[in-house]
């Protein structure tokens, strides 16, 4: 069928014909380029009209393809014994026994956060709900991985504020509890905040969901919120570096609707327990477009669509905007023919707006029709197998052989410990984020065990002795200092959280964070990143069961740190495991496991007291790594460990004055070492954990800390209220928990209050 | 057809952290002059009645049922017809 | 004794609630849709907390307005107990059952915490169980909880023993005279802001929501026995 060349509809606006567009060049508004504009042509084996453009454009959009990072993605590990959906679907979905998954995905929204922080935030949020009940599971807990500029600058702190309200608002009114996160500031981000939501939830098997499209003559059903102009072209926004310009696509960003997705959410998980549902995916970028083509195209099969029957809620609205839009809380289901009365009934109860808007077709065109009129006709393989892959070559920059002449350890030796423990514990990107999570509902639907504060969040599982540990995270400073420990070591950290919390890793989920691929030194970022992260994965046995690539995250030519953010999922056998890294009890021995060796490369105390990174970051032994982690959960499986604290940025300092604060409980140290005072305490090598056991376990302990090859200290004991640290026989820091606490608490609220007055 | 515009505030009596809030900031960007802001909300509603009395009626009744709360909310419309 | 929990568009902590009188106390329970009028089948209601039809207009404004409500009046007026959590409790004072009105907190911004309580009276169905002036911790999640009446309705709040909780130490909200929850005159018809459904078990992070479930059940057990 010819799709008619000029289709107007009752828009008023002018739609470019065919010949137009090609002359004039007007593809590339869409973002695409000369050579993909020709793919398309001969895909069609006509020029395509302004419609089909459109939905080419934003098919062959990095957010939807994927085709700067795709060759790339592919050597990720995706398999394991457990791995129950990999990449693909709406979210990742990894066995945890009884019959039950876990299903997760993170998703980031930096773009539409940088021009509109409420709204782009909370639609972030909005968005991976979707993709995890689109899987058919219920969502049980929400994370996210925030990055900011430095909070001195107005805007920035009117960026966070508003930004985290989005995110608590969204997240509070659906009732799913926000359980854990990250939040750190670097000047790298203040044009360019990152935004990075994740979504966990619970399935039973036999309820696992695809999203495609099956059965000839099959009806597709809209249903949630109508579809207005909003956000039209938001995956090509993502695909782009921001500029001023970013300021005048403000209608690009969506306006979410919390209690609409939770009516969406009740209504489709009713659905999927009777059983009806054939396909079902979520409208998010590229909206109807995306939904529809993918899966079609999954299901092998053709569509048509009717958008005289899709709901809108403004008049006159073009073809190209209806499949563009991507207004929010919308799902795309198929069902059994002579089925739509049982699931109108159904989405009737929850009064939310649907409509029949197509049909499965045999072949393989995806055909669009308004008012009578056949306004695209294309082969649905070509917006979706067939989108162009660029394979990019990086190069390794200059600076990258320069850092490791840095010299930066004498000036760092040479700081105050005290002072330097003072500092660190105010560093905004240290310091306790209280003012951050206790916006978030973090206890609705009565499962959360371990709350926002600790290394990882845990949740329990209804009925059963279970729980499922989680944390996300990603330390940025490390991936620009060498990409692919960097890469490594977002992974293992992540590994290590959730060991700490009393759980067995299970998988991640990654959001890559990176500059424009064009550039060929951030494409040396992305492809050693991955690498590192592959190589990570494969050694902790946690495969990438699904994620998000955001690239061109760039301000006026200025890319961001490199920043893959690391969602990881652990399985809590018993309850009895659950563990914080609170101090517990005065008495308590602490054990510090792995070795120091007092690296300062991109460490917090070097950005602090240098106002720079620079060096090398801490090496990683992936061997030690996995050796520390499981010595680490046997201990606490055992059922003798009192505290579990990963140590991480601001080293063995940092991590003994947080395990201090929640209970107010001090500590004593007293120890030996070659090291000098600083890199000694705020060194932050990896594969390190500090625990306290009670003192009757505690050589048992380090014998069978030790029996597992791992190196393991009794550095101190939990005492008093005061944190007092001896090495080689001088008391090097000697403060009152409380006032360390208080510098470390008020940090950000302090920071903060700078934008109110009264 | 007539249209109200709905104007609901809370009462003078009840304490506004909205307003003090934006007052605040105002007097922050140099807008010393500000003496008072008090944050309210406004509704459109669209209403077909025989005659603007029994308009008027309607859009009253459904203030006090519905639009505001009387215990710390005022309000006032204006109709026109539309 | 059989309960009761209306569920709304939006409600969110419908089966918390369920959950929490399953786990305390054992009793039956049965989530009832706005849709339906008649409750008589039930001993207690418990309206749970959430963002009922979205908080749009007022929180609890839209809700107060459904078939269900009526059911829970008729409840309130017969003398059975009816316990309003967080939006719940929003509902219940839209609906004119309870006194007062919430703004936004006074620091507008949403605030999710364990919060430390006090029992100001302890001898009402939904108190007997705790000791008064016990001090108690009870987790909070709202953004309007400010809680809001004129003097003349404090003075008889006070006066009749219908302020049953308040906030200790800082006040997470503004609310007036750190009113955390209420009781009407009657004292069969209680709200709260607190989530006592939250804190029943150890791992919850306290345990002293269990109280209010069965102090509900020992007055409910006292009254059919005293029948």
């Amino acid at each position: 069928m010819q799709p008619n060349q000029n289709v107007m509809g009752t828009s008023t606006v002018m739609e470019p014909t065919p010949e137009e567009i090609r002359d004039r060049k007007l593809y590339s508004e869409l973002g695409l380029t000369p050579a993909e504009f020709e793919q398309v042509e001969k895909h069609l084996g006509r020029l395509p009209n302004w419609t089909e453009l459109g939905i080419y454009s934003v098919m062959w959009s990095e957010h939807c393809s994927y085709k700067n990072s795709k060759p790339l993605l592919k050597r990720l590990p995706v398999d394991g014994p457990r791995v129950l959906q990999g990449p693909g679907e709406g979210a990742g979905v990894i066995d945890i026994g009884d019959g039950q998954a876990v299903v997760f995905k993170i998703e980031s929204h930096n773009h539409p956060t940088a021009v509109e922080p409420f709204q782009g935030a909370a639609t972030g949020v909005g968005g991976i709900i979707r993709d995890v009940f689109s899987m058919g599971a219920r969502p049980v807990a929400l994370l996210n991985s925030l990055r900011f500029g430095p909070l001195e600058s107005p805007r920035v702190r009117y960026l966070l504020e508003q930004a985290v309200a989005g995110i608590a608002h969204y997240g509070n009114v659906v009732g799913i509890p926000t359980v854990g996160g990250e939040v750190e500031f670097d000047a790298t981000y203040e044009g360019n905040p990152l935004v990075n939501a994740m979504c966990v939830g619970i399935i039973n098997h036999e309820d696992i969901q695809q999203g495609v499209a099956k059965g000839v003559d099959n009806p597709v059903i809209y249903v949630g919120a109508s579809t207005g102009r909003d956000g039209i072209h938001g995956a090509i926004f993502a695909s782009e570096e921001l500029s001023e310009a970013s300021e005048e696509k403000r209608p690009s960003v969506q306006a979410g609707d919390p209690f609409m997705e939770k009516l969406l959410l009740e209504a489709c998980l009713e659905l999927v327990q009777k059983g009806i549902l054939l396909g079902i995916q979520d409208m998010g970028a590229a909206g109807l477009t995306c939904s529809s083509a993918e899966m079609t195209a999954k299901g092998g099969v053709g569509l048509d669509l009717y958008l005289d029957d899709v709901p809108q809620r403004e008049e006159g609205m073009s073809p190209y905007e209806i499949m563009l839009s991507e207004s929010q809380e919308r799902m795309l289901l198929v069902v059994e023919e002579g089925r739509e009365a049982e699931v109108k009934e159904v989405l009737d109860k929850w009064e939310l707006p649907s409509a029949v808007v197509g049909r499965v077709t045999e072949g393989d065109r995806y055909r669009i029709f308004h008012q009578r009129e056949c306004v695209a006709d294309i082969p649905v393989k070509t917006l979706v197998d067939d989108a162009p892959i660029n394979y990019r070559q990086g190069e390794e920059p200059l600076s990258f052989r320069e850092e490791t002449a840095a010299s930066y350890m004498e000036e760092l030796t040479g700081v105050d410990p005290t002072e330097a423990l003072q500092r660190v514990l105010a560093a905004p990107s240290l310091a306790s984020k209280r003012w951050v999570y206790q916006q978030y509902d973090s206890m609705v639907r009565t499962s959360t065990a371990v709350r926002p504060g600790s290394d990882a969040a845990v949740i329990v599982l209804d009925g059963l002795d279970k729980g499922l540990a989680m944390s996300v995270d990603g330390n940025s400073r490390y991936v620009k200092l060498d990409p692919h420990v960097g890469g490594a070591t977002a992974v293992a950290e992540a590994a290590r959280n959730v060991v700490c919390a009393g759980a067995r890793p299970l998988a991640i989920t990654d959001c890559l964070n990176f500059g424009n691929p064009e550039k060929p030194d951030v494409f040396w970022q992305l492809e050693n990143a991955i690498d590192g992260m592959g190589e990570a994965c494969r050694q902790l046995g946690t495969p990438v069961v699904g994620g998000n690539v955001s690239l061109y995250n760039e301000t006026k030519g200025s890319a961001i740190h490199p920043t893959p953010v690391v969602g990881m999922v652990g399985l809590v056998e018993s309850r009895d495991h659950i563990t914080t890294q609170s101090f517990q009890q005065e008495g308590d021995v602490l054990l510090l496991l792995g070795a120091n060796f007092g690296e300062l490369g991109g460490s917090e105390l070097q950005q602090q007291v240098l106002g720079m990174i620079s060096g090398r970051p801490p090496q990683l032994d992936l061997a030690a790594e996995k050796a520390l982690q499981s010595a680490v959960l046997h201990l606490i499986q055992a059922g003798n460990v009192s505290s579990a604290h990963d140590l991480s940025t601001g080293g063995l300092a940092v991590a003994i004055a947080e395990s201090a604060f929640a209970k107010g409980l001090g500590a004593r140290i007293d120890v030996e070492t070659d090291l000098t005072v600083i890199p000694y305490l705020f060194g932050e090598s990896q594969s390190r954990v500090l625990l306290s056991v009670p003192k009757e376990f505690a050589k048992e302990a380090m014998a069978m800390v030790e029996k597992q090859g791992v190196t393991c200290s009794r550095i101190g004991e939990v005492s008093g209220e005061q944190l007092s640290i001896w090495i080689n026989g001088v008391e090097v820091v000697s403060e009152q928990v409380s006032s360390l606490q208080t510098i470390w608490e008020e940090a950000i609220p302090c920071a903060m209050n700078a934008s109110l007055t009264n | 057809m007539y249209k109200a515009t709905i104007t609901v505030r809370l009462k003078t009596s009840v304490l506004d952290p909205q307003g003090s809030a934006v007052k605040g900031s105002l007097h922050s960007l140099g807008f010393a002059a500000v003496t008072d802001v008090r944050i309210g909300k406004t509704m459109e509603v669209w209403i077909s009645a025989p005659g603007s009395t029994e308009a008027g009626e309607k859009v009253e009744e459904m203030c006090q049922k519905l639009l505001a709360n009387p215990v710390i909310e005022t309000y006032d419309y204006e109709l026109e017809g539309a | 004794m059989r309960f009761a929990v209306p569920v709304f568009p939006g409600s969110n902590c419908d089966i918390d609630c369920e959950k929490a009188i399953t786990t305390v106390l054992g009793e039956p329970v049965d989530f009832v849709w706005h849709t339906q009028r008649d409750l008589d089948q039930y001993d207690a209601i418990i309206v749970p907390g959430g963002f009922s039809y979205g908080d749009y207009l007022r929180a609890g404004a839209l809700a107060r307005f459904s078939p269900v409500m009526e059911g829970v009046v008729k409840a309130a007026s017969e003398g059975k107990l009816v316990l309003g959590i967080c939006n719940g409790f929003q509902i219940l004072q839209e609906a004119g059952l309870l006194p007062g009105a919430m703004r936004v907190n006074d620091h507008l911004k949403f605030r999710c915490d364990i919060q430390p309580l006090t029992v100001v009276n302890n001898s009402l169905a939904f108190t007997q169980d705790y000791r008064r002036d016990e001090g108690i911790q009870l987790p909070i999640a709202h953004g309007e909880g400010n809680f809001y009446c004129d003097e003349v309705t404090l003075k008889e709040l006070e006066q009749n023993g219908q302020i049953v909780f308040r906030y200790v130490g800082s006040n997470p909200n503004g609310s007036v005279e750190d009113i955390a929850g209420v009781s009407n005159r009657e004292g069969n018809v209680l709200g709260l802001m607190p989530h006592p459904e939250r804190a029943i078990v150890e791992w919850m992070g306290s345990q002293d929501g269990a109280k209010m479930f069965t102090s509900m059940l020992r007055y409910w057990e006292e009254k059919i026995g005293a029948a």
